[in-house]
């Protein structure tokens, strides 16, 4: 299935927004959580700043993303990682109240009470997990509901390579397959685990071998590139729609940045993500726009600014909002 | 209103089988649900009612299905989940504490999951270390989670109806030892008179199962059949025993247990959990919070499984469990005891 000139502008405008925003966060991320600001004798301090806590960061993931999503309308379902803004901003989760729960805010997507890697949308069906391996099960979940509802829904469970390896996600491949659910679950190979690498945790090169032990197909896409995912993937998201039954899809894609911010990336080569990054597939993607006559360079600009605006927008949202009162923290354990 | 005896696993499923009927968001997912009617008879006749597309038998693969239920829930549905025997959370518990416990908090209440998790809960027939345990308190311990034990089968059907309509994540935990199995020993008084009718039991709201003066007996689940027998001996003994039956520990009726040993002086839980750090050590907390309001006539006292797995040897089992006789001697040494004098000034 080739990508029309909308979607593929759609997919470009999204990476632009995704890397922005990440490369944003990574600077608002270090602010007041290093010396002098902090403890002596720390180096940095994670529970410092305007937002606290873990942080970890998609950019270079953002073409398995919006190469899945843009297949999707709002009531599929996805269920996220615990790296989870590129998926979340590739499903339409809206970009204000994504920011103020990272920050916290009263006015975050879960009232400040998750965090950046609990997000909540049920409007845009989108949710993730700090649990590695967890998305599959509740993607199941919403396979079912679509199935047992009449709908032609699809539901999507991203998984990082490092989960592969997790009961969840096998229990769920079989589950998912026994009960022919529409169910497309997608492993972002960033070939790391934290610090662990692929082929120190994984007994096969392609987590997409596996699907054939569940008999379902397994899809490969060999290239961190929007294009390459977003075809590779339209049959799996066809037939899911037509009740065919689940796939699986492996994306070898690129981590630029630590696991999570402040990882000094001791294990790996000093060199890799310059070498990466030498293949950033979102120039890659303006330039094939350009060189099809499908964007201008005014064009490009126009849309950059715009997507950084919406970025930046978002952060200042997030900063204004106010805090929740303390007393809120005893609300909501019980709908 | 037109009312049988049913056996609790019976209640159980007719309660299913009615919100089945009014509600087809509702289903069923679980191991040896289906034919076999579920391990227990929670899910007895079911299949045959609503076929397999809503009794649904699943892998052996508490994960999936579970972590299946939240995401269904979150969707609209109403799944019911069974977990065969509550022993086996520790391969499934990621999916139940970490997210359907906690999603909804974590989304500021902008979802709800309706998923009720059947389990079967207790020991007295020698199933060992792994199939015996209650665990009530493991799962009313970590916030998200409403707990239910009901006791009998009128109880039973009106818990059970509550729960599939409640929005939230509810543990329904039935003791194997008064489903009213045919090939396990029940108390019979957990056997009893239900109507036919659908109807609904509020959680929070404990049931005084026998008034009494003397000593207040906190309990639950298979339990209350026990402290039911333990108050009859009592009785003979010149003890008047009240018992009260918790039904549900998330929420807990507070201001029962208070108003009840504020009347008696005297409190005995008697529970077949483990003894530390658990629901005796709750309810005697609550009492102590309260001994402003509340005058204890002697202190306090506990019977629970002491901190061993439960053992498989007949002997061994009976001891750690406790039993009718040692409730009859807990009380017994309650009206002895005394509270300590001229402290206060």
């Amino acid at each position: 299935m080739q990508a029309s000139k909308d979607t593929l502008l759609w997919m470009y405008e999204k990476m632009v927004e995704i890397r922005h925003y990440e490369e944003t966060m990574a600077t608002v991320y270090l602010e007041g959580k290093l010396p002098p600001a902090i403890q002596k004798g720390l180096a940095f301090d994670i529970g410092s700043g305007p937002v606290p806590g873990e942080m970890h960061l998609a950019a270079g993931q953002e073409p398995v993303a919006v190469g899945i999503c843009a297949h999707l309308k709002q009531d599929d379902t996805v269920v996220g990682t615990h790296r989870p803004h590129h998926f979340a901003l590739a499903k339409g989760v809206p970009i204000n109240a994504m920011t103020a729960e990272m920050f916290g805010k009263v006015t975050g997507l879960g009232k400040g009470k998750g965090g950046h890697m609990h997000l909540f949308d049920p409007v845009h069906k989108f949710s993730c997990s700090g649990l590695i391996g967890a998305s599959l099960p509740p993607a199941c979940g919403a396979g079912l509901a679509a199935k047992k509802m009449g709908k032609d829904w699809v539901a999507v469970a991203f998984f990082g390579e490092g989960a592969a390896n997790q009961g969840a996600v096998h229990e769920s491949l079989n589950l998912a397959a026994l009960w022919n659910l529409p169910v497309i679950f997608v492993c972002e190979d960033n070939k790391w685990a934290i610090s662990v690498p692929k082929t120190s945790a994984t007994s096969i090169e392609w987590v997409a071998d596996r699907a054939s032990a569940y008999g379902m197909p397994g899809i490969k896409v060999a290239q961190n590139d929007a294009v390459a995912v977003y075809e590779a993937v339209a049959p799996a998201i066809a037939r899911a729609r037509a009740g065919q039954g689940p796939s699986l899809i492996e994306v070898k894609t690129d981590r630029y940045l630590g696991h999570f911010q402040g990882d000094p990336e001791v294990y790996r080569p000093k060199d890799e993500v310059a070498n990466l990054r030498k293949n950033d597939p979102i120039p890659k993607l303006a330039a094939q726009l350009k060189n099809a006559g499908q964007m201008s360079e005014a064009e490009d600009a126009a849309l950059v600014a715009r997507a950084k605006q919406r970025v930046m927008d978002a952060f200042a949202y997030a900063r204004e909002s106010a805090y929740p009162a303390p007393l809120e923290a005893l609300q909501h354990v019980f709908a | 209103m037109t009312a049988r005896t049913l056996t609790m696993a019976q209640a159980i499923a007719e309660a299913i089988g009615q919100e089945m009927e009014r509600d087809n968001t509702v289903f069923v997912m679980g191991e040896d649900i289906g034919k076999y009617g579920g391990i227990f008879g929670a899910t007895g006749g079911l299949l045959d009612k609503f076929g397999p597309e809503r009794i649904m038998d699943t892998p052996i693969s508490e994960t999936a299905f579970i972590g299946t239920a939240t995401g269904a829930a979150a969707a609209g549905l109403r799944p019911i989940a069974e977990l065969m025997f509550v022993d086996f959370f520790g391969v499934c518990m990621d999916q139940i504490y970490n997210h359907l416990a906690k999603n909804t908090y974590m989304a500021g209440g902008n979802i709800k999951l309706p998923v009720v998790i059947t389990t079967a809960i207790g020991g007295g027939y020698n199933d060992a270390a792994q199939h015996s345990q209650c665990l009530y308190a493991t799962f009313a311990h970590m916030p998200g989670l409403k707990v239910v034990v009901p006791s009998n089968a009128y109880d039973a059907k009106g818990l059970m109806t509550q729960a599939i309509r409640d929005d939230n994540p509810v543990m329904f935990m039935y003791h194997k030892g008064i489903m009213g199995l045919p090939w396990m020993a029940y108390y019979e008084g957990s056997s009893n008179e239900v109507p036919e009718e659908a109807y609904t039991i509020p959680f929070g709201q404990a049931k005084v199962v026998r008034a009494g003066d003397d000593v207040t007996i906190v309990t639950l689940s298979q339990m209350v059949q026990k402290s039911l027998l333990a108050a009859e001996e009592l009785a003979k003994l010149g003890i008047s025993a009240e018992v009260l039956d918790l039904r549900t520990l998330v929420p807990l009726d507070r201001a029962a247990v208070l108003k009840s040993v504020a009347k008696t002086g005297r409190l005995l839980v008697a529970d077949e959990d483990y003894l530390g750090f658990g629901l005796t050590g709750e309810i005697a907390a609550i009492v102590a919070e309260n001994l402003d309001t509340v005058a204890l006539r002697a202190p306090i006292k506990r019977l629970a499984v002491p901190n061993v797995p439960i053992p498989y040897s007949r002997p061994l089992e009976q001891f750690v469990i406790p039993q009718v006789k040692g409730i009859v001697e807990a009380a017994q040494a309650l009206m002895k005891a005394r509270v300590a004098e001229g402290v206060a000034a």
